[in-house]
């Protein structure tokens, strides 16, 4: 992290979007063992829409999606100062309800983890623990939820099979399903296409792009080309800061930073 | 080339040895099974298995072991089942609840490495302690306790290495669902079911072969154990007994109780073997 030359930003606080912020990023700065993941970071996410953040190998990507839906709280050493705003409720404030916030964020993660259960109860575990009991509203959120992701004629004879028994692609479809199913508001997603073959991450993306007509949606990826084909925005994080904020083009064919131009031709990774 | 022999020469070294080491064990498994068929069937009868000894256990000829049989399952499956209840949760807690680096998790695990090989008269002497302290005698209630502790650490270190190997992922995924700590832990053991039944057989294996710990806790008795407060026999102390005997035939009879125990070992085996390969579907 400290290899990482200095940065000097003109510009303090990164211009967002003109629309009306979903979540809202108030000064963060991460800690690690002591060591600075983030550096003030203030932010707002567009609604409705697809915001890639991309960034090298280490420049706090993955930490930044992880402080979103609080998960950052599972890592060692970590301490957390600012405010993450979640519809205007302050996520790390000290009476907010962990589980309840984590309930308004789907994640996608980097490898498919089906449950240990049935594809059906796989979908239907979330809607279980959060109070539905009643089997046909069960049946009917299994139904959409699989038909919302493509699934639904690939599996619907064999619902009660264990999920590990599908495809790696079929996998992370059910695990977006399952997600979707305890109707989040947003959805976050950790390089959620790197283990799948081409034809199962294009599925994926453009279930995405479908999605976010209702979700807001954040996307790591270290994949530029995948950020340019979904995302509307991009940020690019650079040594735990955020060196630019913008719509997709701007950032990848006009960016304001050296550093940015750099990474975006491929010099730097 | 010459490097290539060398190398070639050092996995034909490095297999011989594996192979080795793998036919001794198999070996003496077969000499200690030998043995005991060779020595104690022609003393195993109906009569063994369904009857109480006569003449004592250390000069009776005839009868049978039913009281240590009945005693061993008692006090094994008991302990077992508690060791369980009490051990899963305290695996849990160390892994889920808390972080696996804090340092309550790493000295709590350390604890349970020092609890796991302390010898099982160290445990005999405490559940003995225990006794004196709220004035139970030596008892099937002593023995129970005293094999409760004793096979906690087992259950704790292999259900604990069992979770090692969820991906911590499962856990994000889980709880990003907006699920407590207790549902994930709920489905940490979906994931690790087969491995428990393990973990059970290995805690019931060294329960029901422990004489020291219940040398001094259980006592021994010639009567079935009917109440959890009177002493009651056990197998492996049976055994014990039979063979210090002077007189040969009690000593064949001795083999004969190993016999039994060997079985009741084996029986337990081939039933966790077959319900861990029915939990077996949902595995990553």
């Amino acid at each position: 992290m400290h290899a990482h030359p200095i940065i000097e930003t003109e510009q303090t606080q990164v211009v967002s979007p003109a629309i009306q912020p979903h979540i809202q990023i108030q000064d963060l700065n991460i800690h690690i063992d002591g060591h600075h993941i983030l550096k003030n970071i203030n932010l707002s996410l567009p609604n409705n829409s697809i915001t890639s953040i991309i960034g090298p190998s280490g420049c706090g990507k993955t930490t930044l999606l992880k402080t979103l839906n609080r998960l950052i709280d599972d890592t060692k050493g970590v301490q957390v100062s600012g405010s993450v705003f979640v519809n205007g409720e302050d996520i790390y404030a000290p009476n907010a309800e962990v589980t309840h916030i984590r309930k308004k964020m789907g994640l996608l993660s980097q490898k498919p983890f089906p449950l240990p259960m049935s594809i059906y109860d796989n979908i239907a575990y979330g809607p279980r623990i959060h109070g539905t009991r009643n089997k046909k509203e069960l049946n009917a959120i299994v139904e959409t939820q699989l038909k919302n992701v493509g699934l639904w004629e690939e599996v619907k004879d064999r619902l009660d099979q264990s999920a590990t028994r599908l495809s790696i692609g079929q996998q992370q479809r059910l695990c977006l399903a399952r997600g979707l199913a305890v109707k989040p508001e947003i959805i976050l997603g950790d390089e959620s296409t790197s283990a799948l073959d081409p034809i199962s991450t294009q599925t994926i993306e453009n279930l995405l792009v479908e999605l976010k007509k209702d979700y807001t949606i954040v996307l790591v990826t270290h994949i530029l080309r995948q950020a340019r084909r979904v995302s509307d925005y991009i940020i690019f994080v650079y040594g735990g800061e955020i060196l630019e904020f913008g719509k997709t083009e701007e950032v990848l064919l006009n960016p304001k930073h050296e550093i940015t131009r750099q990474y975006v031709k491929g010099f730097i990774s | 080339m010459d490097n290539l022999k060398t190398r070639l020469f050092k996995e034909k070294v490095a297999k011989g040895f594996m192979q080795l080491s793998g036919m001794l064990v198999t070996g003496s498994l077969f000499f200690i099974i030998g043995t005991i068929l060779y020595k104690g069937l022609p003393y195993l009868s109906w009569e063994m298995i369904t009857q109480l000894p006569k003449g004592g256990f250390y000069m009776g000829k005839e009868g049978g072991i039913l009281n240590a049989i009945l005693g061993s399952l008692y006090l094994a499956g008991v302990a077992t089942v508690l060791a369980t209840i009490i051990g899963v949760p305290i695996a849990l807690f160390l892994n889920i609840y808390i972080k696996t680096s804090s340092k309550l998790a790493q000295y709590s695990k350390l604890m349970f490495d020092i609890l796991y090989g302390i010898p099982s008269i160290v445990y005999g002497a405490v559940g003995f302690t225990i006794m004196v302290y709220f004035g139970i005698r030596a008892s099937l209630l002593g023995g129970i306790i005293t094999i409760t502790l004793l096979t906690i650490p087992i259950v704790v270190r292999t259900v604990d290495e069992l979770i090692r190997t969820v991906p911590n992922d499962l856990k994000h995924v889980t709880l990003s669902l907006g699920a407590t700590n207790w549902e994930v832990a709920k489905v940490f053991i979906l994931h690790i079911k087969p491995g428990i039944f393990t973990a059970i057989l290995l805690a019931f294996g060294r329960a029901i072969g422990d004489v020291a710990g219940v040398l001094l806790t259980t006592g021994f008795s010639d009567n079935l154990p009917r109440y959890i407060d009177e002493p009651a026999a056990t197998l492996p102390l049976a055994i014990f007994f039979q063979l210090s005997s002077p007189i040969p035939e009690v000593q064949g009879r001795a083999y004969a109780s190993a016999l039994i125990l060997t079985f009741i070992i084996l029986i337990i085996v081939i039933c966790t073997h077959i319900l861990s390969s029915k939990q077996n579907k949902h595995k990553l």
